[in-house]
């Protein structure tokens, strides 16, 4: 399993080299050559996971399967292209005396800090690493979060700070519940007694008791990391005032990733409750997932119309989607799931071409305040085509992979809920609205003066767009044999 | 219920010093002077550390012993004195917190720490004596940390709040399943230092950009601006 191990060392070694290198003309380039020899790196564990099946690091603290092998191609690969965004963007940034040297050396580094603490909590096998890797990244992102030291950056760094603090050592507490479940079964301490593979293979004898409320615990914790209502508030904020490629990859990758942890825990869970149906509802935990995740899409579409900072507005539409697919993942079934599954990988995708796509636009208008943003396709037309045709992507329409996703989504909510179509269909309808209100006058309007052309690169956006429209129009065979065998882990059965 | 004389040894020593730890919650909840604050946060710290060696020495794990080590290094020394060297720099070593409803704050704290016992009821048929009393307490403390963070309007409270978290989670793996793996006990180690030396760099940025310690002036970034 080298593929496996390298795709750790690469990152963390480049963290220490970027912090080498400082705040050289090339250091944007070594972080794009580290991101690319990642990507590299995970595909080749990719292609050993599909070819082999399941495996495990020989001290078993690594564990790689279907369900975070796809994660970890995605977060290498969105590590890539907003890597590529990040030159031009950072150089722009730098010209402008937004940051200096030392900032930059800062950023650089923890750029890559950042990739290694999800890649590490997606391929961790112990739980407590896992927790360890999550409030990591929390640690390497926050500095950047406030690295324009702006009052409102520092502000919202720290809210961000505090409140991911809190919150997820609300999770360790959980964690702490399960090894103790855990330990009661397997007695005092074999230190492999908090590996997930081992709790889920003997999920069935864990008391479901502390699952329920170590379930109960990690779903607050996590779930502030995945930004569910009510305990969203730091990630409006930490979006749309740290520099742009940040948040690209916390919208894109540490969402995700944090949703990944919640669905771990919950398979153990789930594994107990069923067990024990004829004292808890073995749905309980899903029921969790759904209440929280319809309650963040609802609240989350209704922000979407109030919003004036065009990075707010789009943070605001991530936390609607990762509503979303918390909800998905709580209906459960194969059909649901696998749209859920589909819906992480399109959402990171088109999410992450935004965001790169309005940092261009935020840095024409000198503003990202979305009322000086006016007639972005006659001042630079390939940044005003690139936002108008990701946010028709990211709203759902027909030819893109989000409406794949969202109609199978649908579909599953029909089948097992027929009521609960009702409300999500007015919250994909309010949040479209949203959208385009705000969208309209931005690509169509009439250029103010304060708007120029800078130098872009849409390529990322480009190739984004291109992944989600073939999703859309048709996922590939491996692709989809995959996500098959994913859902086959997470609900029992598969749906090919 | 069983009577305390029966206990083993063993038993009645972490009951002891469970209900020390949340006396310094408490004392946490009460104290207004920065400095004094510290010292109450390096004392928990303190009686952490003896809890994991009492625990380490009973049931014989070495690994505890390296734990409560560490626990002691980092909890009740370095970070305490990190701690007071920012206070010294940021010049704050005499201010005191003015606390609004003191009294309706430590009751709101007993309230908690019966609510803790509540909410770990279900698992009393589970297990002995003093496990039940130990996730209860860690529990409690968990809360009164964060009703602490509440309270408080200084950013280092906050932060002596946040770290009072960890300890209590802390205490919950150390009593009620005799630590974690070590590997995750070294990951947590290394976060919550790095978190302290992070905390230290926004104190200046703090003060930088909006010339206070005081978070309640941290308020702009609101859905309000219409």
């Amino acid at each position: 399993m080298n593929a496996l191990n390298l795709t750790l060392v690469l990152p963390a070694a480049g963290a220490v080299a970027l912090g080498v290198v400082g705040d050289r003309p090339f250091a944007a380039l070594v972080n794009v050559a580290v991101s690319a020899a990642t990507l590299v790196a995970s595909v080749a564990l990719a292609l050993g996971v599909l070819e082999t099946g399941p495996a495990t690091s020989p001290g078993r603290l690594l564990y790689i399967d279907a369900f975070n092998v796809y994660l970890v191609l995605l977060t290498a690969f969105v590590g890539l292209t907003t890597a590529i965004f990040s030159r031009p963007y950072m150089a722009h940034e730098r010209e402008r005396g937004r940051v200096g040297p030392r900032t930059m050396r800062l950023y650089h580094s923890m750029y890559q800090g950042f990739l290694f603490t999800m890649l590490l909590a997606l391929t961790s096998n112990n739980l407590g690493v896992l927790w360890v890797a999550l409030e990591a990244a929390t640690l390497a992102t926050v500095l950047l979060v406030s690295l324009y030291r702006t009052p409102e950056a520092v502000e919202a760094a720290w809210k961000y700070f505090i409140l991911c603090g809190v919150g997820i050592a609300q999770a360790l507490f959980g964690t702490v519940l399960l090894y103790f479940a855990q330990e009661r079964l397997v007695g005092i301490a074999p230190s492999s007694a908090l590996l997930w593979q081992e709790m889920y293979a003997a999920a069935g004898y864990l008391d479901p008791t502390v699952l329920v409320l170590a379930f109960a615990f990690l779903l607050i914790g996590y779930g502030t990391k995945v930004g569910l209502v009510p305990l969203h508030n730091w990630l409006p904020d930490a979006h749309s005032e740290g520099p742009t490629p940040m948040s690209a990859v916390l919208s894109g990758l540490l969402l995700n990733v944090a949703l990944y942890a919640v669905v771990r825990v919950k398979m153990i869970v789930d594994g107990s409750l069923a067990a024990h149906s004829d004292q808890y509802n073995p749905q309980l935990a899903g029921h969790l997932l759904m209440g929280f995740g319809l309650l963040s899409f609802s609240v989350a579409s209704l922000f979407l119309h109030r919003q004036h900072d065009v990075k707010r507005l789009f943070s605001y539409s991530s936390i609607e989607h990762m509503g979303l697919m918390t909800f998905a993942f709580g209906v459960g079934g194969p059909l649901a799931t696998f749209g859920a599954l589909l819906h992480m990988t399109v959402h990171s995708l088109t999410k992450s071409a935004i965001f790169v796509t309005v940092g261009h636009a935020a840095q024409i208008a000198g503003t990202q305040t979305m009322d000086h943003i006016r007639g972005l396709i006659r001042t630079q037309p390939s940044v005003g085509w690139g936002l108008l045709i990701a946010t028709a992507a990211i709203a759902g329409f027909p030819p893109f992979g989000v409406f794949t996703s969202e109609f199978l989504l649908l579909t599953a909510t029909m089948q097992s809920w027929p009521w609960l179509t009702v409300p999500l269909l007015i919250g994909l309808g309010v949040a479209f609205a949203g959208l385009f209100r705000h969208l309209q006058p931005m690509v169509y309007g009439e250029p103010t003066e304060n708007m120029s052309a800078v130098r872009v690169n849409m390529t990322p956006v480009a190739v984004h767009l291109a992944l989600v429209l073939w999703l859309g129009l048709a996922i590939p065979a491996f692709l989809a044999g995959w996500f098959d065998t994913a859902t086959r882990l997470i609900t029992g059965s598969g749906l090919l | 219920m069983q009577s305390l004389d029966f206990l083993p040894l063993y038993d009645q020593g972490i009951l002891v010093l469970a209900a020390l730890v949340l006396f310094t919650s408490f004392a946490l909840l009460g104290q207004t002077r920065m400095f004094g604050l510290i010292t109450v946060f390096a004392w928990q710290g303190g009686l952490l550390a003896a809890t994991t060696a009492l625990v380490a020495y009973s049931t014989g794990q070495r690994h505890l012993y390296v734990s409560a080590a560490l626990t002691l290094g980092l909890k009740a020394l370095f970070i305490p004195w990190m701690l007071k060297r920012f206070v010294i720099r940021l010049g704050i070593r005499h201010e005191v917190e003015v606390l609004g409803r003191h009294a309706l704050v430590l009751i709101a704290g007993a309230a908690l720490v019966v609510f803790s016992y509540y909410v770990a009821l279900p698992i009393v048929r589970l297990s002995a004596l003093v496990t039940r009393n130990a996730i209860a307490v860690s529990l409690a403390i968990v809360l009164l940390s964060m009703l602490l963070m509440i309270t408080r309007r200084q950013a280092l409270s906050q932060v002596v709040g946040f770290m009072a978290i960890e300890n209590g989670l802390f205490f919950a793996a150390v009593v009620s399943t005799f630590g974690m793996p070590m590997v995750v006990e070294l990951g947590i180690a290394f976060d919550v230092l790095v978190a302290a030396v992070l905390f230290g760099v926004f104190f200046f940025q703090l003060r930088d950009t909006i010339d206070s310690l005081d978070v309640d002036r941290l308020s702009r970034l609101t859905e309000n601006v219409d």
